[in-house]
């Protein structure tokens, strides 16, 4: 059975034409695009080509691309550049609600001599603006914070942060792993300095990423060696992948009207249904300012991880932002700055869609959840207590 | 995603015996939202001391269900002193094993049984032992010896895995690595005793020996490397080579390691400047 694919922000399908263009790269045109040969030479223009077609997304230059491996990797290489070409500056501004590719550095160099600012958000999900510009310093180094939540969708007024921060001297950079592809982006029309995108969340495969870093933008690498990437990016090519990326991306600036109102029409109508059926059931942040396909819903009193098991009878496949499914024991980092109560954290499911979804698809988890969360609330010590206090207010009044 | 058995899976999509028994001759109830799960146990005991009843209510993940229900299954038909002698690994065993992050799961279920057997011989509620250890969890230093000594632990990995204490904000994990020294009868942390007065020599001499022995041995796996140029009443002078010469985190590197090693292991006095 084909699986009922609810969970694009944690990795995409590969678009069939992304593969199909990938193909020959495995095969007949093994060539190094370094070589001086006709045969790896030809390697190296379908490259260029690639690099053409995903700055067009953005609004860049293709000089100003560099193909890396991951999203990680891209914001590794930001943050350490950035640090690195200002070496008298000792500060980094960040958020709490990052994904743990910047978090988690940030929390290293924290403990490794810098200071490092972590921005609040609002039960929303919403940045604390002021708070952010009130940090900035001529000791900030850099700025970094995502385009888009991946947990919740949220959106960031990122071009807005990106022009203060500039007048700071500073350097901005946004990890847009989730928003590429998602939401318009143009590069040419605001002062982002560097933006880490990654290939998997925007249907090419695992294993490229890429770093956009604005001219005139000081950068020291990350990896050291060969001269590939114009000595940005040491390392032989991932040539199928970066090939790949590029028709991915050309889809994505084809696909993008698409994604904003059919995909956008189909999370909008599961969310309000699901509401609409199960009751104490409510949305983690921001609905208006959100990316098209994500929607995370707070069922109370039920966990995540059997949520998650339940609907994998179905082949329903979604996300939690339970502790149980991740290993650790709290709920996610992002729903808990949100301030959202444990009686929902705990059993917050994050469905994100991709333009391979359909209604049918939509009616179906419409028809299974209900069910599912009700069975959990039947066996929930929580749930009967909660109703009891229900059952007593109303008669009460 | 987690491996669970077949058991464990048969468990939590057809748990059995869910529900409270009205008139329950003992009630146990442990967890709270807050911690991710919950379980509520309620048993029905006959005339000749035996469990002919029990029912389950459960808020927490598939091996949480999947450990009450089994709990459930497991105690009804025993006697209550029987049923007081079953442990957490019997609860995990009788599901064919549970992943090692989630045997706080049965740890639960032999919680709640203690607490519902406690209830049903009039035992006062008993009043939490001990000091509170991991604050995130409310876990008490007497639950971590417990769970060091039933269920042989070592790591603090280990502890979180079954009681999960340490597993929130981390602060705690000094004091849970202390109780598991104690209580295994290891030495405390070794400190390695030092001289009180060096000579020059001496002095000297330690500090070469620590580079050599302690820091030395570190860089080296990182490609690095140390050496000592020259010491200067407290100031010890050095050299950085190989990767550490070109790191970005040399200066780090510097005070937070090399400086804190020498300052632990010869005299706190003294202070690393790097020569180029």
């Amino acid at each position: 059975m084909e699986p009922i694919y609810m969970d694009n922000n944690a990795t995409t399908r590969v678009a069939p034409e992304v593969v199909e263009e990938m193909l020959p790269y495995f095969s007949e045109l093994y060539g190094n695009p370094s070589s001086m040969h006709t045969f790896g030479g030809q390697v190296g223009r379908r490259i260029r080509q690639a690099r053409q077609k995903l700055a067009a997304l953005l609004g860049a230059m293709p000089e100003e691309i560099i193909f890396t491996s991951c999203g990680t990797e891209s914001d590794s290489t930001a943050i350490w550049a950035a640090l690195r070409s200002n070496p008298d500056k000792r500060h980094i501004i960040t958020t709490k609600v990052e994904h743990p590719a910047v978090k988690n550095l940030a929390e290293y160099l924290g403990t490794n001599g810098y200071r490092v600012t972590f921005v609040p958000v609002d039960g929303r999900g919403n940045l604390d603006l002021d708070y952010l510009y009130d940090h900035l310093s001529d000791d900030t180094a850099i700025v970094s914070v995502m385009w888009a939540n991946n947990e919740t969708g949220v959106i960031f007024p990122v071009e807005e942060i990106a022009a203060r921060v500039a007048e700071h001297g500073a350097v901005f950079h946004t990890d847009a792993v989730q928003a590429v592809g998602k939401v318009p982006i143009n590069l040419a029309e605001n002062r982002i300095h560097m933006l880490s995108l990654s290939g998997h969340k925007l249907h090419a495969p695992k294993g490229v990423g890429a770093l956009y870093v604005r001219r005139g933008t000081k950068f020291a690498p990350f990896l050291m060696g060969g001269h590939q990437e114009r000595g940005r990016r040491a390392g032989t090519e991932n040539v199928a992948s970066i090939i790949g990326l590029g028709k991915a991306a050309e889809l994505a600036a084809a696909n993008l009207e698409e994604e904003n109102l059919r995909v956008k029409k189909l999370r909008d109508r599961l969310e309000k249904e699901l509401l609409a059926r199960i009751p104490n059931a409510m949305v983690n942040g921001n609905p208006e300012k959100r990316l098209p396909n994500t929607t995370s819903i707070a069922f109370e009193y039920v966990e995540g991880e059997a949520i998650l098991l339940l609907m994998d009878e179905f082949n329903i496949c979604a996300s939690s932002g339970s502790a149980c499914t991740s290993g650790s024991l709290e709920p996610s980092h992002v729903l808990r700055a949100m301030g959202v109560p444990f009686t929902a954290a705990h059993g917050s499911i994050r469905f994100s869609l991709s333009i391979y979804n359909t209604e049918k698809e939509v009616d179906l988890v419409i028809e299974k959840l209900p069910p599912i969360i009700e069975r959990l609330r039947q066996l929930s010590p929580f749930w009967a207590e909660h109703q009891k206090k229900n059952a007593s207010r109303r008669s009460r009044n | 995603m987690w491996e669970y058995t077949d058991k464990v899976k048969e468990h939590f999509l057809n748990p059995r015996n869910v529900g409270e028994i009205e008139d329950a001759d003992g009630v146990g109830e442990v967890g709270s939202l807050a911690c991710g799960d919950a379980l509520k146990l309620t048993f029905k005991v006959d005339e000749n001391g035996r469990i002919v009843d029990a029912k389950f209510k459960t808020f927490g993940c598939a091996s949480a269900i999947a450990s009450s229900s089994a709990l459930t299954e497991m105690i009804i038909g025993k006697t209550v002193d029987e049923a007081a002698r079953i442990t957490n690994e019997q609860i995990a065993e009788y599901l064919g094993g549970l992943p090692k992050e989630k045997m706080h799961c049965s740890v639960m279920g032999r919680d709640a049984l203690e607490k519902a057997i406690a209830h049903y011989r009039g035992q006062p509620e008993k009043k939490v032992e001990g000091e509170i250890v991991c604050e995130c969890f409310g876990v008490t230093d007497v639950q971590i010896r417990r769970a060091v000594k039933e269920n042989h632990l070592t790591t603090i990995e280990e502890i979180t895995n079954y009681i999960k204490a340490g597993g929130g904000c981390g602060k705690c994990h000094d004091r849970i690595q202390e109780i598991i020294d104690a209580e295994l009868g290891r030495p405390a942390a070794k400190k390695e005793s030092r001289p009180k007065q060096l000579t020059n020599i001496e002095k000297i001499r330690l500090i070469q020996e620590t580079l050599d022995r302690e820091i030395r041995p570190q860089l080296l796996q990182d490609g690095g490397n140390i050496e000592l140029v020259d010491v200067d009443g407290d100031k010890v002078l050095v050299k950085l080579q190989g990767s550490c010469a070109s790191c970005q985190m040399s200066q780090v590197t510097l005070k937070d390691y090399v400086e804190a090693k020498l300052k632990e292991l010869v005299t706190d006095s003294l202070v690393v400047e790097e020569v180029r």
